[in-house]
This record gives C-alpha cells, sequence and structure tokens, in this order.
C-alpha cells in the first residue's frame, strides 16, 4: 500500500506531468484563461490518464512486448516497434468511445467536458504518460496509481496557472510580452516552484 | 497552380511572421523539454521537419477521399507511421541522442504542429503547398529550437555542439556556467523573450487588451 501512496504522491508533484516534465504545454497554454473552463479540462484529463494508461500497459505486456505472444504461439514474435501507432489507436479510440458513452449515459457530465474531449486525444500529456508507463515496466495496479496521479498532476498545474492568468488581466505589461510572452514566463516560475519538489525522496 | 511568390510565403511566412511555436502556440512540450543542448536540439528539428513536411504531403494527397467524421484518426495513423519510421532510423544511426530524446522522439505524434498544420493547412490545399508548409513550419520550429539550443548551451555548459567556447572554470578557464540554464525550465523565459522580441520587431502580432 504504501509503495502505490508514494507512486501517487510522486506522479502529482515531482514528476508533475506539466511543469516537471513539460508535457501537454500546448492545452495547458492555450486553454487556461478561466478557472472554470481549466478544471473541465483537468477532470477530462484525469478520467482519460486514469483509464488509458492501464488499458494501454495490459495491451503491451500481452500482445507488444517482445516475446508476448508466447500464449498464441509465436514465442519469437517482437511487435513493440508498432507501439506508438497502438498507443495513439487505442488512445484516440478511447477517447472517442468516452466521448460517445457520455453523451448517451450522463449528458450533464458530457455538456461539462464533451468539448475538451477531442483536444484530450493530441494532448501530450496522455501519450507521455502511456509512454513512460510502459517505458518503467509498470504493472497494471501501478499503471492505474500511475495514470490517475499524473493526471491530477496536470489537473491542479493548470488549475493554478489559469487562477494566476485571471488576477493577471488587470496587470499593465508592455505590449510585446502580453498574452503568450507573460504566461510562458508565469509558467517558467511555477516549475521554478514545483522543482523544489525534486529533493524529496520518498 | 500557385506562383512562386505563394510559394515562397507559405515556406517562409511560418520563421518569423507565423511561427508555429511564439504565434500558433503549437509544439511547445518539446521545446522545453529537450533544449538543454544544441545537438539534441537539432536532431529533433530534423525529425519534425521530416514528419510534418511528410504527413502534409500524404494527408494531402488523399484528402478527397478521407471522410471528415474519420479523419482525425486517419491523420494519426499517417503520422504515427512517420514518427516509427523515424525513431528506427534514429535509433538505427544516432543511438545515444535517441536515447537522450527519450518518449519525445514518440511525442512528435502528439506535437501539435503536425497534428494542427495538417489540420488547418493540408485538409484543404494541394499536395505540393502542402508539403512546403509543413517544411516552412518545420524550419520555424527548428528556428526557436536551435535559438535556445544555443543559449543554453553555451552559456550553461560553455560550449557548442560539445566544443569549448567560453572556458569554464572546472577546466581552468575563467567562465562559471550559469546554472539555471542547465535546468530545462528556463526554456519558459526563453521562449517568452523570444515571444516579447519578435512581437517588438512584428507588431502585428500583439494580442489586443481584454
Amino acid at each position: 500500500m504504501e509503495h502505490y501512496i508514494s507512486l501517487f504522491v510522486r506522479s502529482i508533484f515531482i514528476e508533475n506531468m506539466a511543469l516537471s516534465l513539460f508535457l501537454g504545454m500546448c492545452t495547458f497554454l492555450a486553454v487556461s484563461k478561466k478557472v472554470k473552463t481549466a478544471m473541465g479540462l483537468g477532470a477530462a484529463v484525469v478520467v482519460v490518464l486514469g483509464i488509458s494508461v492501464p488499458v494501454n500497459q495490459v495491451i503491451y505486456v500481452n500482445i507488444l512486448a517482445p516475446g508476448a505472444l508466447a500464449w498464441a504461439g509465436f514465442p519469437d514474435a517482437d511487435l513493440s516497434f508498432l507501439n506508438f501507432l497502438t498507443f495513439i489507436g487505442v488512445i484516440a479510440a478511447l477517447v472517442q468511445i468516452l466521448e460517445m458513452s457520455l453523451d448517451k449515459f450522463f449528458p450533464a457530465l458530457y455538456n461539462a467536458l464533451g468539448i475538451f474531449l477531442p483536444l484530450i486525444t493530441v494532448n501530450c500529456a496522455i501519450f507521455g504518460g502511456v509512454a513512460f508507463a510502459v517505458q518503467r515496466e509498470y504493472n497494471f495496479t501501478e499503471s492505474v496509481v500511475y495514470g490517475v496521479g499524473s493526471g491530477v498532476g496536470w489537473a491542479i498545474a493548470i488549475v493554478l496557472l489559469a487562477a494566476v492568468r485571471e488576477k493577471l488581466k488587470y496587470a499593465d505589461m508592455p505590449e510585446g510580452v502580453r498574452g503568450l510572452g507573460s504566461v510562458f514566463m508565469i509558467a517558467g516560475l511555477m516549475a521554478l516552484g514545483f522543482q523544489s519538489f525534486t529533493g524529496i525522496a520518498l | 497552380m500557385a506562383d512562386a511568390k505563394e510559394m515562397k510565403k507559405v515556406l517562409f511566412g511560418p520563421i518569423l511572421d507565423n511561427n508555429p511555436i511564439a504565434l500558433q502556440v503549437l509544439g511547445i512540450c518539446s521545446a522545453l523539454a529537450i533544449t538543454t543542448k544544441l545537438e539534441t536540439a537539432l536532431v529533433m528539428s530534423l525529425a519534425l521537419t521530416t514528419v510534418v513536411s511528410f504527413s502534409n504531403l500524404f494527408i494531402s494527397l488523399i484528402r478527397n477521399q478521407i471522410p471528415s467524421s474519420v479523419r482525425i484518426i486517419i491523420q494519426m495513423t499517417i503520422i504515427a507511421s512517420l514518427v516509427i519510421v523515424v525513431d528506427q532510423i534514429l535509433r538505427a544511426y544516432t543511438y545515444e541522442v535517441s536515447k537522450q530524446l527519450s518518449v519525445f522522439v514518440g511525442l512528435i505524434i502528439t506535437n501539435c504542429i503536425v497534428m494542427g498544420r495538417a489540420e488547418a493547412y493540408a485538409m484543404k490545399s494541394p499536395p505540393l503547398l502542402s508539403f512546403l508548409d509543413g517544411l516552412g513550419n518545420g524550419l520555424g520550429y527548428s528556428f526557436i529550437l536551435i535559438c535556445i539550443g544555443i543559449v543554453k548551451e553555451l552559456f550553461g555548459f560553455g560550449t557548442i555542439l560539445g566544443f569549448e567556447i567560453l572556458p569554464v572554470v572546472q577546466n581552468g578557464g575563467w567562465y562559471q556556467g550559469n546554472g539555471l540554464l542547465i535546468l530545462p525550465f528556463s526554456s519558459f523565459f526563453l521562449i517568452g523573450g523570444m515571444v516579447w522580441f519578435i512581437r517588438t520587431i512584428r507588431p502585428e502580432q500583439v494580442e489586443p487588451k481584454e
């Protein structure tokens, strides 16, 4: 149990998807104008990461990894070169299924999250989470914990950034730095803050 | 058929006037994380430029056959196949660099420049122009990456591509390497500064006040 808690905390703070690993930056910078939308997007990322990391882990271990097809009678097969194609296919399909089932069964939730779901397919945080989980050879439970944890970390980061940006509307900045330039610098300062977690060993 | 002027605009426009990183907010993840050394920045630029030009070309070739409801998946498949090819080539010829890039080569698939250009340009333009658009956006991305790579490596380590330019204190020289620039997040400040710089010389890019 302790192992999972430490993995969870580590994936939220120490290896924060957005601010330590710089994944999912495009949406992070583009969709962080309002706290409310940031929260919706954050929640959608948590859900998609929490599902797609374990699913891809299972597929990789049982089908793609070298020698994994032994159960089907191909002990020498190594399909690991197909990993990117499979991961992105699975993520795109999952997002599509999620969107349809939300639309059918939870219309209220769909209205809140729906517009963000297509954006998530191309969010590198999802793909990065999947790729890291496979590279580090997490088992199934670990990958569930890692997926949810890194999603929560990303969500926290985007909500924080959106909160700062809402306040910053009133700041009088030089023209050239207004907008995108300032967002980069704020995100840089936040990343500097998150650096302070790196020394912590769990 | 597009004339030479249009082609030139499509090819060189994205470098300063319509830069993918500084104006379109695309493809930032990799720009931040892998620019610590100029060498990785160069390899990454090359890989991305290849992928974005060819994905634009192929998507544009079949753009009239793609049903719009499944276009994202088709674009993804084309891009992912190209990235796998690039990844295998990198592993075969520049193994050390490809290890440093780790998952970021795979992340080219979800790099919004590739998807963004496929969706915004290649889906409605002829193949040759799409190819040039991809090349131009790749160059715009490379321009930022290389600038940042040079600044970080020169002032962080005192070297460029591994050759010593500023002799550092550790080797008996006089230059004290800037520790902040070695850390990955310093790219945020550098890119922010570059956005500022580009907008100062191109004032039409300044965002309106809300």
